[in-house]
């Protein structure tokens, strides 16, 4: 291909005098300003690719009263996913607390009080009598949910999770099932849930 | 209470509301850069504290008192502490020249409380008939304190910024003071009582627009505004001139360069927007009220050109300082002394329409 020469004269008189183009650039904020005909930049990649205007056309989401709404693919807070009994579907193998780099999961099993009820299959004979989540210490890599067999641990979407202490910080099996109760539906921002435990 | 009495409670009241509009204006100015500037990058600024932010400054002001006060060990204590004094009251003493309203008529209801015999009711602190030379001079003051900064502090980058302040300074006080010059024929005073009192009865010298613009573009070089502000570039120099200021000695400078911003944009609407004109109304018609519009309407003059300071910074970037120097020597100045010839030409053709 060949090299194509492009000149471009920016010394041109109007650009010499300044003023037209400083006045332009003001009428672009201006407009911003007004909110009238300029589109923010700052709109989420679906509503862009949409071509639509942000709601007020700002960037800025007002936190506590308004939340960001993560997209499915997000890695935020654990859950222990139940089945259709609500029975835990972790069968205590450890896989996840193996795979984490950060070793934050602490696993003790025990048999389950299910364990009859399933004579030909070993895997639900037993259950985790503690399941701990260090989430301080957590990086959130997604390593768990990726190494789990019988798909018991997820993230959620839920990032605004702080605590007071450390001791809060850590999620035991009943704080997890919790989350999984409030995030079963996907839905946990869009209804405006809360965790409802102490933090 | 004998005159002189009374010419002093009215002088103290008259410095007390100056005082009052400019500190108050600050906070306000600076919430309402905040707010602007957000609009302008379509975001939403602060708007918890108080009624949509408006607190916002005061909580900022309360958080500078209480920080720590640290003098770093290798400055110049006297200059440093100097420094912001130095820069701060030129800021509010311009203030005492500027006219912020119409002459109250004598013979208000209000006035046995200060006595019946008082003569000098204009409102402006002191009407001096140098008025544009103490605004010139003043104003040049303001950079020492930016000198002094930058030059206790011991370091490069304050010093630097210290240097570009003051010879950018000098660059464009003169076609400042040049296209001032313009506005002098044209009203034939150095006061600016007098000043104010032509265009009232005349038209507004904004007529003379190269010598407008001239002014505006030296002003905004002059209060170290955005398209000027390489005396603080974050880019280049850190901070600049305030890089080692904390607290409300930092607050102070951030104070003057807003209390210069509200005194200049005063200036301008003084020398080309008729200063308190109400156009089409006789101030002196309704009394009291009158003179309440007047000044509104010069609080409004104002506001409007403070809105243009902010607009301005948050929507060009800044000079190269080659550029900066090529167009206050090699432009504005030259522009500015073809304004002043071709203005006095112009008195001189039309001297029977004027006057």
């Amino acid at each position: 291909m060949a090299t194509k020469t492009i000149s471009v004269d920016i010394k041109t008189v109007k650009n010499d005098v300044y003023l037209v183009e400083i006045f332009k650039g003001l009428l672009l904020t201006l407009k911003h300003f007004l909110k009238i005909g300029a589109k923010s930049a700052y709109l989420a990649p679906t509503e862009r690719r949409a071509g639509k205007l942000s709601t007020n056309n700002r960037a800025t989401i007002q936190y506590p009263e308004e939340k960001w709404v993560p997209y499915p693919q997000y890695r935020g807070l654990h859950r222990l996913n139940k089945d259709e009994q609500d029975r835990t579907k972790c069968v205590a193998c450890e896989m996840c607390a193996t795979a984490c780099p950060a070793d934050c999961i602490f696993i003790e099993a025990e048999r389950s009080p299910w364990a009859d009820e399933f004579p030909n299959d070993p895997k639900r004979e037993k259950h985790p009598k503690i399941y701990e989540i260090d989430v301080l210490r957590c990086i959130f890599c997604g390593f768990c949910e990726e190494a789990c067999p019988c798909e018991a641990i997820e993230l959620t979407e839920i990032y605004d999770f702080a605590a007071y202490s450390r001791e809060n910080a850590v999620y035991d099996k009943e704080k997890l099932e919790r989350v999984y109760d409030l995030t079963k539906d996907g839905k946990f921002y869009q209804e405006g849930r809360k965790l409802d435990f102490e933090f | 209470m004998d005159a002189f009495t009374q010419n002093l409670i009215f002088t103290v009241l008259k410095i007390a509301f100056v005082l009052t509009f400019t500190l108050l204006g600050v906070t306000m100015v600076i919430l309402a850069e905040r707010r602007f500037s957000a609009f302008i990058q379509d975001r939403l600024g602060p708007n918890r504290t108080w009624f949509g932010g408006l607190g916002q400054s005061f909580a900022d002001g309360i958080k500078l008192i209480v920080k720590e006060d640290v003098i770093p060990n290798h400055v110049d204590r006297l200059v440093y502490l100097l420094a912001p004094v130095v820069m701060m009251t030129p800021a509010l003493m311009i203030g005492a020249v500027i006219p912020f309203g119409a002459t109250i008529p004598s013979g208000e209801l209000w006035l046995p409380l200060l006595g019946a015999n008082l003569e000098n009711l204009v409102l402006q602190i002191a009407n001096i008939n140098v008025g544009i030379l103490y605004f010139v001079s003043v104003t040049s003051i303001g950079v020492y304190g930016i000198v002094m900064g930058g030059w206790a502090q011991n370091n490069k980058y304050s010093l630097l910024g210290a240097l570009r302040a003051s010879a950018q300074m000098i660059s464009y006080e003169l076609p400042l003071g040049l296209s001032v010059v313009a506005v002098v024929l044209m009203a034939g005073s150095l006061s600016l009582g007098e000043i104010v009192k032509v265009q009232q009865e005349g038209f507004w010298f904004i007529l003379n627009f190269p010598a407008f613009l001239v002014f505006l573009i030296a002003v905004f070089a002059e209060t170290n505004r955005l398209p000027f502000d390489l005396a603080e570039c974050e880019q280049e120099l850190v901070a600049g001139y305030h890089t080692e200021y904390s607290s409300m000695k930092f607050g102070m400078f951030l104070l003057a360069e807003y209390a210069n911003l509200i005194t200049s944009s005063a200036f301008i609407v003084t020398l080309f927007f008729g200063g308190w004109d109400v156009p089409f109304y006789d101030e002196t018609a309704h009394g009291l009220a009158g003179v309440l519009l007047s000044v509104i309407v010069f609080a409004i003059k104002i506001s409007f050109f403070v809105f243009l300071f902010i607009w301005v910074r948050w929507s060009l970037p800044r000079f190269r300082y080659d550029q900066l120097m090529h167009l206050g020597w090699k432009r504005l100045l030259p522009i500015s002394l073809a304004t002043v010839v071709g203005t006095a030409i112009l008195m001189v053709l039309f001297k029977d329409l004027y006057h």
